[in-house]
């Protein structure tokens, strides 16, 4: 059986046939009992899997996902990965997920196709480049990389950007983040489950929690559809349904779900090779390795669980990304879709242990999950495993909302979510 | 486009109406409300699957309003003003 992927392995299975691959996970019956059990299959737990097993020795662990793996937010959003963020607490959460992603290839023998093409944060004002500048400076200051970009610099990395004076959003300059860009986001699901099934991690689809357990005021099991599972140590990893979880468990959470759109064009040659985001109009676009244009803006104005989105939004955002891009306009939209996001006050995650002891939190990543799933997984493995907060998880814990220790990130970096 | 019926205004589209939080989410009142009590008030949200009670307001009018809906399929199945006696809270 071939497990490894390399050149070598790919030419003896070309000779072969292809007939000789082994699947990348396997499908297990669940066992009555596991160490830990995660909720979620999705990037953040299936990281948390991978990351329990191979950091903390700790292999008896089961996922379990009521779809298929990565089926929800991972497979619905726009691959971008990054790390330019205002408040240390913030960089180092999101400077530790963008590190892992920049091994993570390797580590996993699982090409995740990250492509560091740059991203560039515009602004269309003097005002915002005043805002920029200060960005640029805090994210110097807490040691991630950033740039103050001038017009000349954005025409450098986006020729095709609409730089003509009557443009409706001129451009000042920007903030430009050289390491950030994109990844392949069902490689990176992928990538974990088959890392996490070597190590001996259950992998359990098609598998929905519709109640947990509770005793001596822990939590002590969930019940599911394909019968009853007992852990002592619970993690949750539910993105845009952790209000739903958390109804069962019997407490409420401060997130509120929305549906985020995102669409793509019809595969075009090279044009764009970089990120651009533009809070003025509310959309960022990348190409993919593809050549669709992937376009993504803001959420849905409506609180919802329905994957789909509406139309006011997406034409908000078509009309932004015309402006911005107008030769777009003769491109057709192939697809459209959306994923249910969890959204905070503050827009920063919570990650740490539930009012019900035993179950631990990983949500409230609103519109930016993707980029985080590295450091969402290692945190929350490291909660399982020890039952404490690391120093980059700690202030992320749903305590702030009562302490009023927000880290208010769409105050501080201007991102939405 | 959506359509939300205001009940001061009839039927309008929905980018005229603005989310305002859980219907009977009451402000504590005195002076020693706790910070947990405080924290929950502020922050915590039913943020419900299904059938959702919640505030909006008719930005072109300014009134806020009781919506009942559901959160999966935007059905909304009524609409109530604050102030018609049905809304104790």
């Amino acid at each position: 059986m071939t497990r490894r992927y390399s050149a070598f392995s790919l030419f003896k299975e070309g000779l072969a046939g292809q007939t000789g691959w082994e699947p990348a996970w396997r499908s297990p019956a669940p066992r009555k009992t596991y160490d830990a059990i995660i909720i979620g299959g999705g990037g953040h737990g299936l990281a948390t899997a991978y990351y329990l097993a191979r950091t903390h020795g700790i292999a008896n662990v089961a996922v379990l996902e009521k779809g298929w793996i990565g089926g929800g937010n991972t497979g619905r959003n726009t691959t971008v990965v990054r790390s330019n963020y205002y408040y240390p607490e913030s960089v180092a959460l999101y400077g530790l997920a963008h590190r892992l992603y920049e091994g993570l290839a390797k580590e996993l023998n699982y090409n995740i196709m990250l492509s560091q093409r740059g991203m560039i944060s515009l602004c269309h004002s003097m005002i915002e480049m005043e805002i920029a500048a200060r960005t640029v400076n805090a994210m110097q200051i807490n040691g991630t990389d950033a740039e103050l970009y001038s017009v000349e610099d954005v025409r450098r990395v986006a020729p095709i950007f609409n730089f003509s004076p009557a443009a409706r959003f001129p451009v000042f300059g920007g903030v430009w983040q050289g390491r950030a860009g994109t990844a392949r986001h069902d490689a990176v699901a992928w990538g974990y489950a088959r890392a996490a099934n070597s190590l001996g991690v259950d992998i359990i689809q098609n598998c929905e929690v519709t109640d947990f357990i509770v005793a001596g005021g822990r939590c002590r099991g969930v019940e599911t559809t394909r019968g009853e599972m007992r852990a002592e140590r619970i993690g949750m990893a539910v993105a845009g349904h952790s209000s739903v979880l958390a109804a069962k468990a019997g407490f409420r959470l401060p997130i509120n779900s929305y549906a985020l759109q995102a669409c793509v064009s019809e595969p075009v040659k090279p044009i764009l090779d970089t990120v651009v985001l533009s809070p003025g109009t509310g959309v960022y676009v990348s190409q993919s390795d593809k050549g669709e244009i992937v376009i993504g803006g803001a959420l849905d104005r409506i609180p919802s669980y329905g994957q789909r989105g509406n139309l006011p939004t997406l034409e908000g955002v078509i009309a932004g990304l015309l402006e911005m891009f107008p030769a777009f306009g003769q491109l057709k939209l192939m697809r459209q879709w959306a994923g249910i996001v969890d959204v905070v006050p503050d827009s920063s995650p919570i990650i740490g242990e539930s009012p019900l002891p035993g179950l631990f939190l990983n949500c409230g990543w609103g519109t930016g999950g993707f980029k985080a799933i590295p450091a969402g997984g290692t945190l929350l493995a490291h909660l399982l495993a020890t039952g404490r907060h690391n120093d980059i998880s700690r202030p992320f814990d749903l305590d702030r909302f009562v302490t009023g220790k927000l880290i208010d990130e769409a105050a501080g970096s201007g991102i939405a979510h | 486009m959506q359509i939300f019926i205001c009940p001061f205004c009839g039927p309008r589209e929905e980018s005229e109406f603005h989310y305002g939080g859980d219907a009977g989410n009451a402000r504590p009142e005195g002076a020693d409300v706790p910070a947990e009590r405080w924290g929950d008030y502020l922050y915590m949200r039913n943020n419900p699957k299904g059938a959702a009670r919640e505030v909006w307001v008719h930005m072109a009018c300014g009134e806020f309003f009781v919506m009942e809906r559901d959160s999966v399929g935007h059905t909304v199945t009524a609409t109530h003003a604050l102030t018609d006696g049905k809304h104790p809270e």
